[in-house]
C-alpha cells in the first residue's frame, strides 16, 4: 500500500516550495549579499541572508597599525556617507586621550556630517527608485551629490574617501577658493562660465549656493515620487514594523524613527555642537517602507538648515582647526623646518604614532543610517589594543527575514533597497 | 548632562546589583557579570524599571592573550633615548589560562536614555556562554559574529553558524595569536580548472612596532 501512496504522489507533482539564490551578484542587492530565498509561489516564506562577502578584517587591521593610520580604513566601512564613520573613530581616541576639539573643526565636522547624511540619502532615494525600475530619480539626485563631492574634494582632494578628520579636529580649514571648470574639448567656453559662477567665492560661498537651491531640488524628487501612484504602491504597507519590535531588533536610525518612536543621538545624547544648533527630528508612523522614504526625505530638509546654520556660524567665527598637542597633532611644515623640537614631534608622530591611556571607551554618532558606534580598547601603546565597529546596517539587515516574510518576492527589492545597507560597514 | 545621568546609572547598578562589581569609566558605567549568573542579570537589567535596558547595541569579544605587553622587545635601552625594536615576541610565552577572553555586551536603555557596558570573563579551557537570544533578538548575529571571528560558543542559540568568513574556513581569525595574513591563500588552477587553498607565502612585516609608554609626557594630557 505504501508504494501505492508515493507512486501517485509523484504523479500528481509533490507541491514544495522553491528555495534559490539571490545574488550573490545582485544590482539590487546594494553590494555582495547573497540571499538563500524560499517562495511558495511567488511569496516569501523565509529568506536567509549570507553576509561576509566584503570581509576584510578591518578590526583586525586597526589593531596591527598606529591610531592614525586607520582613520582611512574608517572611510571604507560605510562608502556611501564617508565623514561620519571618521568622526566615530576619532570621537573615541579624542575620549582616550581628553582632547579638546576646537569649536570651529567642530563645526566644520556638523557640516560635513550633514552634507554626508545628504549625500547617503541622495543615494538611497535614487538607488530605490531605481531598483523599482524609476530611472528618473537616479539622476536628479547624483546631479546634487556632485556638487556635494565637490564640497568633499574642496577641503580633502578626495571625492570619496576624504580622510579628513583627525583626532583634535580636522586635518586643514575650508578653502578660500574653488576649483574652477577649464575649457575643453569635451566644454565649451560659454557653458563654462554658467559651471564656475557658483564657484567663484570660496567653499562656504559654494556650500550656502547649495542649501539655498537645495529645498527647491528636494520639492523635485517629492514631486515624483512622494504623490506617485506606482511609488506607493510598491512602499506603503510593505514591511511594516511597530516601535517595541524594532527596539527589541536594535533598530535605530530612520529605520526607527519611521516606526514614530524618537531617537536621535544629535537630540538625546548630543556630540560635537549639536546642541547649539536649531533641527527637527522627523518622525514616521507605520514604520513600512514609504514611511522611511518620508522620514529620509524631511531628514535632508533638516541637515540643509544644519547646514546653513554651520555655514553662518563658520562665517563669523575665524580660529583654529585643529588642538595644538604636540604629540598627537603634527606641527605644521614651516615650525618643524625652524624649531629641533618640533622636528622630533614630527618625526615621533610619523615614524611611531602616539601612545593613548590605557582605557576603554564607547564613542556613537548619529550616522545616516542610524548609531553608529566604536568600542575601542587601548592598552597604552601606540596601537589600538581591540576596535569594534558597532554598524547601524548590522541589526537591520539581520531583520530582513522578519520583514519579508509573507511578502512577495518584489518586495525583497525594495525592503532591502528601504533598509539602507552597505556592505563596508556590515562585513566590515 | 549625559555625564551626569550615567553617574547616577552607576549608583544605581551599585545598589540594584550587589553581587556584581560595577566600574565608571570613560563615562560608561561597567558591571562584571559572571557566566552562571549572566542570563539573570541581563534578564535584571532589562526588565527593573530603573534600568530599562531596552536595546542590546553590540556585543563583541576582547582577547587579552596580548594586552599590556609590547610587540617587539628590545636589546636595550638607554637612560635617555628609546630602545630600538629588536626581537620579536615569542607567541608560545604568552598563552594565559584564566580570563582570556571577554564578552562585552553594550546596552543601551531608551525610556533612560542611559548606557551600560557588561563584561563576562571566560577562561581558555572553556568558552561557554549563555545566548542572550531570548533577551534581545538581535543578539542572534552578534553572537554568530562572536562565534565566527573568536570561537565562543553560546549554549542555546537557535543558529550558530560563522558569518563573516568564507565558507569552509578554518580558525578564528580575531584571536591575537592568528597571524594578521592568514594561514592559508586561495588561487584559481587553470589546469585542474578549480580553486586552491594553499599555505600562505606572505610574510607579516611590522613596520610600525607596538611601543607602550608608560613614562611618557604624552599620556597625560589634560586641558
Amino acid at each position: 500500500m505504501m508504494i501505492d501512496l508515493v507512486s501517485r504522489s509523484n504523479a500528481l507533482g509533490e507541491l514544495k516550495n522553491f528555495t534559490f539564490n539571490f545574488g550573490p551578484q545582485h544590482p539590487a542587492a546594494h553590494g555582495v549579499l547573497r540571499l538563500v530565498v524560499e517562495v511558495e509561489g511567488e511569496t516569501v516564506v523565509q529568506i536567509d541572508p549570507h553576509i561576509g562577502l566584503l570581509h576584510r578584517a578591518t578590526e583586525k587591521l586597526m589593531e596591527s597599525k598606529p591610531f592614525n593610520h586607520s582613520i582611512g580604513y574608517m572611510d571604507r566601512l560605510d562608502y556611501v556617507s564617508i565623514l561620519p564613520n571618521e568622526h566615530v573613530y576619532v570621537m573615541a581616541i579624542e575620549q582616550l586621550l581628553g582632547l579638546k576639539v576646537p569649536k570651529r573643526a567642530q563645526y566644520i565636522r556638523v557640516m560635513f556630517d550633514e552634507i554626508s547624511r545628504i549625500l547617503n540619502h541622495l543615494l538611497v532615494l535614487g538607488s530605490t527608485a531605481l531598483d523599482m525600475g524609476a530611472l528618473t530619480p537616479w539622476f536628479y539626485t547624483f546631479r546634487e551629490r556632485e556638487i556635494l563631492m565637490d564640497c568633499y574634494e574642496a577641503v580633502s582632494g578626495a571625492r570619496m574617501h576624504a580622510n579628513y578628520y583627525c583626532p583634535g579636529g580636522v586635518l586643514r580649514d575650508l578653502p578660500n577658493r574653488m576649483a574652477q571648470f577649464e575649457e575643453s574639448p569635451w566644454r565649451f567656453s560659454s557653458e563654462i562660465k554658467d559651471l564656475n559662477a557658483p564657484r567663484s567665492g570660496s567653499l562656504l560661498d559654494y556650500i550656502q549656493y547649495f542649501t539655498d537651491i537645495f529645498p527647491a531640488r528636494c520639492d523635485e524628487y517629492e514631486a515624483l515620487l512622494t504623490d506617485n501612484r506606482i511609488w506607493k504602491q510598491r512602499t506603503v504597507g510593505i514591511s511594516p514594523i511597530d516601535a517595541d519590535r524594532a527596539l527589541a531588533l536594535g533598530f535605530t536610525g530612520p529605520m526607527l524613527r519611521s516606526t514614530g518612536y524618537m531617537r536621535d543621538l544629535r537630540v538625546d545624547q548630543p556630540y560635537a555642537v549639536y546642541d547649539a544648533l536649531d533641527f527637527n527630528i522627523a518622525l514616521g508612523k507605520t514604520g513600512d517602507c514609504y514611511d522611511r522614504y518620508l522620514v529620509r526625505v524631511a531628514e535632508m530638509r533638516e541637515s540643509n538648515r544644519i547646514i546653513q546654520q554651520c555655514v553662518d556660524w563658520l562665517r563669523r567665527h575665524k580660529g583654529p582647526v585643529v588642538s595644538d598637542h604636540p604629540k598627537v597633532v603634527p606641527p605644521t611644515r614651516e615650525r618643524s623646518k625652524m624649531y629641533m623640537e618640533e622636528m622630533i614631534h614630527q618625526f615621533k608622530h610619523f615614524s611611531e604614532g602616539y601612545s593613548v591611556p590605557e582605557g576603554e571607551t564607547y564613542a556613537a554618532v548619529e550616522h545616516p543610517k542610524g548609531e553608529m558606534g566604536v568600542y575601542m580598547v587601548s592598552d597604552g601603546a601606540n596601537k589600538p589594543y581591540r576596535v569594534k565597529i558597532r554598524a547601524a546596517g548590522f541589526p537591520h539587515l539581520q531583520a530582513l527575514n522578519e520583514l519579508c516574510r509573507g511578502h512577495m518576492l518584489s518586495d525583497v527589492v525594495v525592503i532591502l533597497a528601504s533598509m539602507d545597507i552597505v556592505f563596508g560597514e556590515i562585513d566590515r | 548632562m549625559m555625564h551626569k545621568r550615567q553617574q547616577a546609572l552607576s549608583v544605581r547598578l551599585k545598589s540594584l546589583c550587589p553581587d556584581n562589581r560595577v566600574d565608571y569609566l570613560t563615562n560608561m558605567p561597567i558591571l562584571y557579570g559572571e557566566i552562571d549568573s549572566l542570563e539573570s542579570i541581563m534578564q535584571h537589567l532589562q526588565t527593573h524599571d530603573d534600568l530599562q535596558m531596552n536595546m542590546l547595541l553590540d556585543l563583541c569579544v576582547v582577547d587579552r592573550l596580548h594586552y599590556g605587553v609590547d610587540e617587539w622587545v628590545g636589546v636595550q635601552g638607554t637612560s635617555q633615548g628609546y630602545d630600538r625594536a629588536r626581537t620579536p615576541l615569542d607567541q608560545q610565552s604568552l598563552i594565559q589560562e584564566k580570563g582570556r577572553f571577554e564578552v562585552v555586551y553594550h546596552l543601551l536603555s531608551t525610556t533612560h536614555n542611559h548606557r551600560a557596558r557588561v563584561k563576562v570573563s571566560l577562561n581558555h579551557a572553556s568558552t561557554l556562554v549563555p545566548s542572550m537570544t531570548g533577551i534581545w533578538p538581535n543578539a542572534n548575529w552578534y553572537e554568530r559574529e562572536a562565534f565566527d571571528l573568536f570561537g565562543i560558543r553560546f549554549i542555546n542559540h537557535p543558529d550558530l553558524r560563522r558569518i563573516l568568513t568564507d565558507y569552509g574556513f578554518v580558525g578564528y581569525p580575531m584571536r591575537k595569536d592568528f597571524p594578521l595574513q592568514g594561514r592559508v591563500e586561495l588561487r584559481y588552477d587553470a589546469s585542474l580548472a578549480r580553486c586552491l587553498y594553499e599555505p600562505v607565502t606572505l610574510e607579516n612585516r611590522v613596520s610600525t612596532p607596538k611601543v607602550i609608554r608608560r613614562d611618557d609626557d604624552r599620556l597625560s594630557i589634560t586641558e
